[in-house]
């Protein structure tokens, strides 16, 4: 029974994550679409939890050790390179509406993606 | 801490993590809604990034005796690979590098739920004891290995066609192709239904991910590249509905949340992304415009040729610069060719001259979703000059010189007003509307869709064929002279 109501409060969440997900989303413009799919991108890689949750568990045997440890990878590569591949492009948008007219600033390629990784490096 | 695993690990979790995946999700929420404007955009990323740091944090707090070499190589290694390829990358390439982020997300979603399998003795029970494993978390972990193998081989599919290692041209089994993925997406079902009635045996359970593996292979390799946006963002969704599933069986709310968002986001994306090519997503995924596309090009070809008037890029440069206004009409040519900085030196040329000038933007120019805006952005295009398609065709009745700068399909007239082009009915850029058309092109090749376009045989349409940048370029330089 506490199983059941388990199971249902976590599709209550689902659900509800889909329609704020969607309200969200939608007002993202056009213009943003690649950031956006780049950012999401770099969500999804929460992932990494999962295997960071079972690596913890007694009994995973050598093999297991290694699936984990290039699941615990892969999860990084999303989510590091997602947050800084995003930051780096909208950096490049955020100088526009100053540069109106003519190019003050030339490119924003600079360090700002480095906070992100920071925080993601134990 | 003695951590018994999955469901019953969280019925005695303390509040206190949980609170902290609420923090989390609450925060990649909230960074979302600032990609809603490009001022607020930074901002939001960082914030969903913090979102993430945190629920890492939560995660690492559970641990019991831990297994603290394992995430510290794992966590090296992902770092050590993902921050160069995100620092380098360029902005031109970003389709590739997406659709490989996206793939290693799918990757560990099926690693993750393999080892989950290995771990319950094939999910029979909660490992250490033995307390039967509930059917829903068989159910959701055994979704998630599908989708996450489907997404990973897909995705690495799709970085493979876009960038160029595998021919970016539809690959098709011909017509036994939509047979053989419903049997591979049968037989992975039936492995994963036996799973879960009961059979721990794993060669079923790699059975299910090799059918899975195969299915994802089966499903891009026939989509051309001009399908990509829509292929892209389908494989983001199920890596975001993959690692829902992952949080369902894990019991971790942080993860249901962002996955689904995910999931939501894409599949918004890929429903856009079809509707502005007048395409439906099954047929997309069935596979590709195929060969009759290509056919009908091939007589369109026949009937058209020697019509097409090829012009200088001195002539353009005078064109343009006696024009009032001028529509920039960039594809994924602009793309390849890096020529971004070279239309905005063009654009800010004709500007000094006093022509207004501004870019049409179709939906799915190029390979993802706004892939020119980026493009544009980082060569300090100002917003104000960006136009969606609904705003721009208007607009091009009273635009004296169109110049269609590596587009193809998006601006053909066929679209509109023959009914049996394949491309029939898709929402184009209406450019063969303006007073005349310039296109940089570097040959008459059709576009990925196979097919001929009328706009070229116009007859106020020039054609200036070259290198997308250095044709811009010569057209600055002789403006300059001008």
């Amino acid at each position: 029974m506490i199983l059941a109501s388990i199971l249902t409060t976590n599709l209550a969440i689902l659900v509800l994550a889909g329609f704020i997900g969607f309200v969200v989303i939608s007002k993202v413009p056009n213009t943003l679409h690649t950031p956006l799919m780049s950012g999401t991108n770099a969500i999804h890689g929460i992932v990494l939890l999962g295997g960071l949750l079972i690596v913890g568990l007694s009994g995973n045997g050598a093999f297991n050790k290694v699936i984990l440890v290039i699941a615990i990878a892969f999860g990084t590569i999303n989510v590091v390179g997602g947050f800084l591949v995003t930051d780096r492009m909208l950096e490049m948008f955020k100088a526009k509406p100053k540069a109106a007219g003519d190019d003050a600033k030339p490119g924003g390629e600079k360090a700002g993606g480095g906070e992100a990784s920071k925080e993601k490096a134990p | 801490m003695i951590a018994p695993p999955l469901a019953s690990t969280f019925l005695q979790a303390p509040s206190f993590l949980d609170v902290l995946y609420i923090i989390a999700f609450a925060l990649f929420i909230q960074g979302l809604r600032g990609l809603s404007g490009p001022t607020t955009a930074v901002r939001g990323n960082r914030t969903a990034a913090v979102g993430m740091a945190i629920a890492v944090i939560a995660t690492l707090l559970n641990q019991g005796e831990g297994n603290w070499g394992l995430i510290a190589l794992g966590i090296a290694l992902g770092t050590a690979v993902g921050v160069p390829a995100a620092r380098q990358v360029k902005m031109t390439a970003m389709p590739q590098m997406v659709a490989l982020f996206n793939g290693v997300g799918g990757g560990a979603v099926f690693l993750i739920s393999w080892s989950e399998f290995r771990l319950t003795g094939g999910f029979a029970h909660v490992a250490d004891s033995v307390t039967a494993l509930p059917v829903y978390i068989t159910i959701f972990s055994l979704f998630a290995a599908i989708i996450g193998s489907v997404s990973f081989w897909g995705s690495n599919i799709a970085f493979g066609k876009l960038q160029e290692i595998i021919p970016g041209r539809p690959i098709t089994l011909g017509s036994g192709q939509q047979i053989v993925n419903l049997v591979l997406f049968i037989l992975a079902v039936a492995a994963a239904v036996d799973i879960a009635q009961g059979n721990h045996s794993q060669g079923i359970f790699i059975g299910m991910l090799v059918c899975a593996a195969l299915l994802g292979n089966a499903v891009v390799l026939p989509i051309g590249g001009a399908d990509m946006p829509v292929v892209i963002s389908m494989l983001n969704a199920f890596t975001g509905l993959s690692a829902a599933a992952t949080g369902i069986a894990l019991n971790n709310p942080a993860l249901i949340v962002a996955g689904m968002i995910v999931g939501a986001s894409g599949s918004i994306l890929t429903n856009l992304m079809a509707v502005a090519m007048n395409r439906s997503i099954p047929a997309i995924i069935a596979g590709g415009f195929g060969g009759g596309g290509a056919v009908a090009g091939a007589e369109g070809a026949g009937e058209h040729a020697g019509t097409v008037r090829s012009t200088s890029a001195a002539d353009a440069a005078i064109q343009l610069a006696y024009a009032n206004r001028v529509v920039i009409v960039p594809g994924y040519g602009m793309a390849v060719a890096q020529a971004q900085h070279a239309v905005r030196e063009l654009t800010k040329e004709l500007e000094k001259r006093g022509v207004e000038v501004s870019y049409a933007i179709h939906p799915v120019a190029g390979r993802m979703p706004g892939h020119m805006n980026v493009l544009l952005a980082e060569a300090d295009v100002p917003y104000d000059q960006l136009r969606e398609m609904d705003d721009a065709n208007p607009e091009f009745q009273r635009t004296d010189v169109s110049l269609v700068i590596g587009a193809n399909d998006v601006t053909n007239p066929a679209a509109k007003n023959t009914p049996s082009s394949p491309i029939y009915g898709m929402p184009i850029l209406e450019v063969n509307d303006s007073h005349s058309v310039i296109v940089i092109k570097r040959s008459m090749n059709p576009g990925f869709a196979g097919i001929e376009n009328e706009l070229y045989y116009d007859p106020k349409t020039a054609m200036l064929f070259g290198d997308a940048k250095s044709a811009v370029s010569e057209i600055t330089a002789e403006l300059a002279q001008i």
